[in-house]
């Protein structure tokens, strides 16, 4: 069924964790003995020439972000691995994690000698405890090995490395909010300027990266740039990437394909088809933040800019599918209400914003909508997008928006009948 | 059992904040340790990590009101997280939120009258590819059914007689 390369998943069993014995026997750790042979400035160019974009929603190059680290300044650095997975849709992380551990750690090792960190920690999600327990393990094996801690390989680079557990907050995902969590504070996000490149976690320069991205690190330094873009199936892509499926298929694994495999070859093969012999009505693309897609889009490839010119955002390519019964109001309501829980309170519009949304959506399930209340709507998404201190309440009006571009019949529908028009009864 | 952290927990968090330039990032250690062994976090928790920490009982409580996971009121021994996020949501997780609510006899928030079991929901546990799912502890049970979800609540209220 899967026989694109695998980068990231090789060494994957199903019900089981590679440890350092497995991982070593396919080529685990060479990408840390060549980085260490080369200047932390030539790994991070590397990085750089690969195409690399960060792969925990927002796709920022992160070899522009490492360019921006002062890596070679001398004083306390830090590395920090986003792994506070928490996006409905998205599971990438965690299956990473409970199938090689690793992958992680050796990435990090060599991210820490690119950046000259000294200190990394990885921020883990509350629900990923067997992932925080493998990672322990990967951590003290590395250690054991002599690839982590003191004089690391006899080239007198010496870095930590921490497994920080948390307690449960969508937010704690958000850069700043994390090192905020991370420090035992309130997980608000927190104002930018400055960057966490110049003064992140205990006021010190900080990169924050998400595991996947991190995971990649090694095999770019040990295969080169050339060969990270050739996995691509897009001209502008780079690399494999690790989709998670959800929702109404017949199939819903987590799978790692080349960046750009269309959206169809998902649905049809690699899930099997929508089930009950249904078929698609929308899809989100890149978990519970971006703005659907529909059947029409079924030929785009799942890459960041083609993903953008059909409306959405490529963001985790956790791709969940809704069948044709699915009422779009109620599916958006359930979003936005993830959201409107989920937000930190800290500024108005989205504390406040999100449950007036969720308000008005519930009005229009229930059939007691008017048309006043679609250009009310309108208003909010207009009041909520780019007035916060974080993309939060930004990325929760991604689905209304494309609810009311798309789905604009269905939810007049709503109004017109006084009902949904899916339920029966 | 009814101490807040053991001796040996007790050892370890104050070595840990003497060696740490930032003991305040222990806090939510100190607190899942605390849970850990009460189940939940009393004031007498929320002061003790103070304590340890060189923190305000205040500085402690602002940070444990913030997460979900981290109980300041009483709950029962086990505490049902089920997931109502969009993937769970999408293959029949309010069924499952409605069957658990009539099975246990009570609503969202509340514990049963054996002390067994606290029902709450969840966002996303990550477990979107067997959804719908819930979370026990830190147990993760994926694939649901109304059967599922049966053979679970017994092998759980079995453990934790």
């Amino acid at each position: 069924m899967n026989d694109t390369p695998q980068v990231l998943f090789k060494n994957r069993r199903p019900g089981e964790t590679a440890f350092l014995k497995e991982y070593g026997k396919t080529g685990g750790y060479e990408g840390l003995r060549k980085a260490v042979k080369m200047s932390p400035a030539e790994v991070r160019e590397t990085v750089k020439a690969s195409g690399l974009r960060g792969r925990g929603g927002a796709g920022f190059s992160t070899g522009l972000k490492w360019s921006f680290f002062p890596a070679d300044k001398p004083g306390e650095k830090y590395l920090v691995c986003n792994a506070d997975e928490m996006e409905p849709g998205t599971f990438k992380d965690r299956e990473l994690l409970l199938a090689d551990p690793h992958q992680l750690v050796e990435g990090m090792i060599v991210a820490s000698y690119a950046l000259q960190t000294q200190v990394s920690y990885i921020f883990i999600r509350y629900a990923y405890e067997q992932c925080a327990r493998n990672l322990e393990r990967a951590i003290a094996e590395a250690k054991e090995a002599g690839f982590l801690g003191k004089d690391i390989l006899g080239t007198g680079f010496s870095c930590d490395m921490y497994v920080h557990r948390s307690a449960g907050r969508y937010i704690c995902g958000e850069e700043t909010a994390l090192l905020n969590a991370l420090e035992g504070l309130r997980a608000n996000p927190r104002s930018k300027p400055p960057f966490p490149a110049v003064r992140g976690l205990f006021g010190q320069p900080t990169t924050v990266n998400n595991v996947e991205t991190l995971a990649n690190i090694q095999h770019i330094v040990a295969h080169g740039p050339d060969w990270f873009r050739g996995l691509a199936r897009t001209k502008e892509g780079a690399g494999t990437k690790l989709y998670g499926l959800s929702g109404h298929l017949n199939r819903t694994p987590c799978l790692e394909l080349p960046i750009g495999t269309t959206l169809r070859e998902i649905v049809e093969e690699h899930g099997g088809g929508v089930w009950k012999g249904r078929k698609m009505k929308a899809c989100l693309p890149g978990g519970a933040s971006t703005p659907y897609l529909s059947a029409e889009h079924l030929d785009v490839p799942l890459d960041f800019e083609p993903v953008e010119q059909a409306g959405s955002r490529f963001g985790t390519a956790g791709v969940t599918v809704f069948d044709q019964t699915t009422c779009m109001v109620e599916a958006t309501l359930n979003l936005n209400n993830f959201f409107a829980r989920e937000s930190c309170g800290w500024c108005t519009p989205c504390r406040d914003g999100l449950p007036f949304v969720s308000w008005l959506l519930q009005k229009i399930e229930r059939g007691e909508g008017t048309m006043e209340d679609i250009g009310t709507l309108q208003d909010q998404l207009r009041n909520i997008t780019g007035t916060t201190f974080c993309a939060l309440a930004q990325g929760a009006v991604g689905p209304i928006e494309s609810l009311l571009r798309l789905f604009m019949d269905e939810v007049v529908d709503h109004i017109k009948r006084g009902r949904c028009p899916l339920k029966t009864g | 059992m009814d101490t807040l952290l053991t001796e040996d927990q007790l050892d370890h968090f104050r070595t840990r904040a003497a060696e740490i330039p930032h003991p305040r990032e222990l806090v939510i250690d100190v607190l899942r340790a605390i849970q850990g062994n009460r189940g939940w976090v009393p004031d007498e928790g929320v002061e003790l990590a103070g304590e340890i920490l060189g923190l305000s009982p205040l500085q402690v409580e602002e940070v444990a009101t913030f997460y979900d996971k981290i109980f300041r009121l009483p709950v029962g021994k086990r505490v049902i997280h089920l997931c109502d996020s969009i993937c769970c949501w999408s293959r029949g997780a309010e069924d499952l939120y409605n069957y658990l609510q009539e099975k246990l006899g009570i609503a969202p928030g509340e514990t049963t009258v054996d002390g067994v079991f606290t029902l709450l929901p969840t966002c996303c546990l990550g477990a979107c590819g067997e959804a719908p799912a819930m979370m026990i502890g830190l147990t993760t049970y994926g694939h649901l059914t109304r059967e599922r979800v049966d053979e679970i609540l017994e092998m759980e209220r079995a453990s934790a007689s």
